[in-house]
């Protein structure tokens, strides 16, 4: 067990708490149970997906649509999945869990380690620290509600953008351009495009081979 | 409701469970090199859309400082949780400000 790892796996799960309570205030505002919010963050537990199916809830649209939103946001965990899988080596039903804790957050951490154990126990700290928090915070913004002010007023969607920016941070010296390329494919497609294709067409940025090596 | 929630979260799920389901000699040295290098790109455009876009159209507001604060807080190895905090912060604060 490497303490620098399991002090960044524990820092990450605090972080997404503090969005976490965000997704339960936004979740129950939309119209959602408690039960349906924290079934959210239970089963799918996919931060982006959530949050696109909340939208679509909240804007009156149909469940399929929800569905076909959560679903297409999930699209990257399989990427993550691809990298993990060579890394973890789970087998048998073992991939079951595993394949539920394949977040974001968990799959930025571990590849951010340089020693395989490393990389593996980085995968399961920070998979187990963010379904704790997340979950936890879940429940207490689901349970405040409205109590708690909007999201912007507290700077929690500047919270998550900072949050991805720390997960980026140890990449960026030697993948400067291709996080560059990435970010930019992203924004500039974001306002012609449904959501949920940006984050794709910056995955396709991947196939492409320049920049440095890890 | 809790049944679209259910099959909602079974259609994510099934995204996750499929990059563990293929074989192993699928996956050569240049597929992991891509697969890692996805991880980049995809974070990258994380931050972009979490700190430059509100539904769908390009924002640039309070986050843009935060943002930058993170970077620097960052370059000095601040600790992950403080640097989220001071993004919180600084957002909330500039928002407070009227900018």
């Amino acid at each position: 067990m490497n303490r620098a790892v399991l002090s960044t796996s524990i820092s990450v799960g605090l972080a997404t708490g503090l969005y976490g309570i965000s997704f339960g205030a936004i979740g129950v505002a939309a119209g959602l149970d408690v039960l349906s919010v924290m079934l959210l963050s239970l089963l799918m537990f996919s931060g982006a997906s959530q949050f696109a199916f909340v939208g679509v809830v909240a804007a009156g649209g149909a469940p399929i649509t929800a569905i076909t939103s959560a679903w297409l946001m999930g699209i990257r965990n399989s990427f993550y999945a691809l990298r993990l899988t060579t890394v973890l080596g789970p087998r048998g039903l073992f991939k079951v869990l595993t394949a539920q804790l394949t977040i974001d957050e968990s799959n930025a951490v571990s590849a951010a380690q340089i020693e395989p154990k490393d990389q593996k126990f980085g995968y399961w700290a920070t998979g187990v620290a963010v379904f704790v928090f997340w979950n936890s915070a879940t429940l207490i913004g689901a349970l405040a509600g409205n109590l708690i002010g909007s999201v912007e007023e507290f700077g929690l969607d500047a919270a998550a953008a900072a949050a991805f920016l720390g997960l980026l941070w140890p990449r960026l010296r030697n993948q400067w351009q291709l996080a560059a390329l990435g970010a930019a494919v992203a924004i500039i497609t974001t306002p012609v495009l449904p959501s949920g294709v940006p984050i794709l067409l910056a995955a396709a940025v991947a196939l492409i081979p320049f920049g440095g090596k890890r | 409701m809790i049944l679209t929630v259910i099959l909602a979260s079974l259609a994510v799920y099934s995204w996750k469970l499929l990059g563990y389901l293929v074989p192993e000699r699928f996956i050569t040295e240049r597929f992991r090199g891509f697969a890692d290098r996805v991880t980049v790109a995809l974070l990258a455009a994380l931050v972009a859309i979490q700190g430059f876009s509100t539904e769908g159209e390009i924002v640039i507001d309070a986050r843009l400082g935060a943002l930058a604060v993170a970077a620097v807080l960052l370059a000095i190895r601040a600790p992950y949780i403080l640097v989220v905090l001071a993004g919180a912060l600084v957002a909330a604060g500039l928002r407070a400000l009227g900018l």
